[in-house]
């Protein structure tokens, strides 16, 4: 039986990390501070799921830049499974690659699946603190959509104002 | 917050005044589908919902809005503010038709091609079109669905809940009718 996934919880400071976006830049959780920041782990580029899942954020980019919210993709691919990928679903959001050591932010956010190697198909709305304010674990199968997220988002509005 | 799970459910309820509909408002089922025009697993549905509704008659009320994802699919938008342009001269579902069972010729000459066949005034269809007129109605859509939990398409909803099992005839039907029998 796999055990059921225990993101961390809300409250609790995001871990930092720096991750490569492309083969000559990186991005890090740092340079967003001040600003809520959405993290979609998602296991791999290229499975049916994952495309429509990220399909539907890149429509929604307009609404999470109206919450000042930046969005990135986050899977244990490389960097440039993720350019081919990102250029292929015309993409528009950082995906950065937890390549090497691989899953290592997806094990700092506990949603790493050592079983399969890749991580949970999960979401972290983290507040311009760097705190996590609300996470969520889908079954790896199952488009989680973005009610969640705009949910959470819609609460960060309302807790401390744009 | 938290990270339980929650029930999705419709959060703009159906309105006889804004949403394309057929059936009549006091069936005891309400099947609202969320869907986009270039969608080929939008398309497989199309004639399985036609069949649904021929079977259970007034017993169901049918209502489609657009959920159109450009990103995948290019010529989605296009073809859901021609659907919503030909709602303006009361032909929605006749549009409607036309676009699913053309799923692959959506490009704009397409369109002013069905809107013609539909009997529709052309010259103000093709000027709607033009200035996006139905934008801010196809986004209303969308963004309705996005809230209600819409993760791909097409997503139904029966009676305000979203449907999460397989569309095929069998499964849906015996969904909906168990839904009337409640």
């Amino acid at each position: 039986m796999h055990q059921p996934p225990t993101p961390l919880p809300p409250g609790k400071k995001a871990p930092d990390f720096e991750l490569p976006s492309t083969p000559d830049q990186t991005v890090s959780l740092a340079e967003f501070r001040g600003r809520p920041v959405i993290l979609a782990f998602y296991p791999e580029d290229w499975s049916p799921v994952c495309s429509d899942q990220l399909a539907l954020y890149q429509e929604l980019l307009p609404e999470f830049r109206k919450f000042d919210a930046e969005l990135v993709g986050i899977s244990v691919d490389g960097i440039w499974s993720h350019l081919a990928f990102a250029k292929d679903r015309n993409l528009h959001f950082p995906l950065l690659a937890d390549f090497e050591p691989k899953g290592e932010v997806a094990r700092t956010y506990r949603v790493y699946r050592s079983n399969e190697g890749t991580s949970e198909r999960a979401l972290f709305v983290i507040d311009g603190d760097g705190v996590v304010q609300w996470s969520y674990v889908s079954p790896v199968g199952i488009n989680p959509g973005a009610d969640g997220i705009l949910r959470a988002l819609d609460g960060l509005a309302r807790e401390g104002g744009p | 917050m938290s990270t339980t799970q929650w029930a999705a459910l419709l959060t703009m309820p159906v309105a006889e005044s804004r949403d394309h509909i057929q059936g009549p408002a006091d069936a005891p089922v309400t099947l609202v589908e969320y869907g986009d025009y270039e969608c080929p697993y939008c398309g497989a549905a199309y004639p399985i919902v036609k069949e649904v509704q021929a079977r259970m008659g007034d017993r169901l009320r049918f209502v489609f809005r657009n959920f159109p994802i450009t990103t995948s699919h290019p010529h989605a938008e296009r073809a859901a503010e021609a659907a919503e342009a030909a709602a303006a001269q009361g032909s929605f579902w006749e549009m409607h038709d036309a676009l699913y069972e053309n799923q692959k010729r959506l490009r704009d000459e397409d369109l002013h091609v069905y809107a013609e066949q539909v009997g529709l005034d052309v010259e103000s269809f093709d000027q709607e079109l033009a200035e996006h007129v139905h934008a801010a109605r196809v986004r209303e859509d969308f963004m309705s669905g996005v809230r209600s939990g819409v993760n791909g398409t097409p997503t139904f909803y029966v009676n305000g809940t979203r449907y999460d099992d397989s569309y095929d005839l069998d499964t849906l039907l015996g969904a909906l009718e168990e839904a009337a029998s409640n």
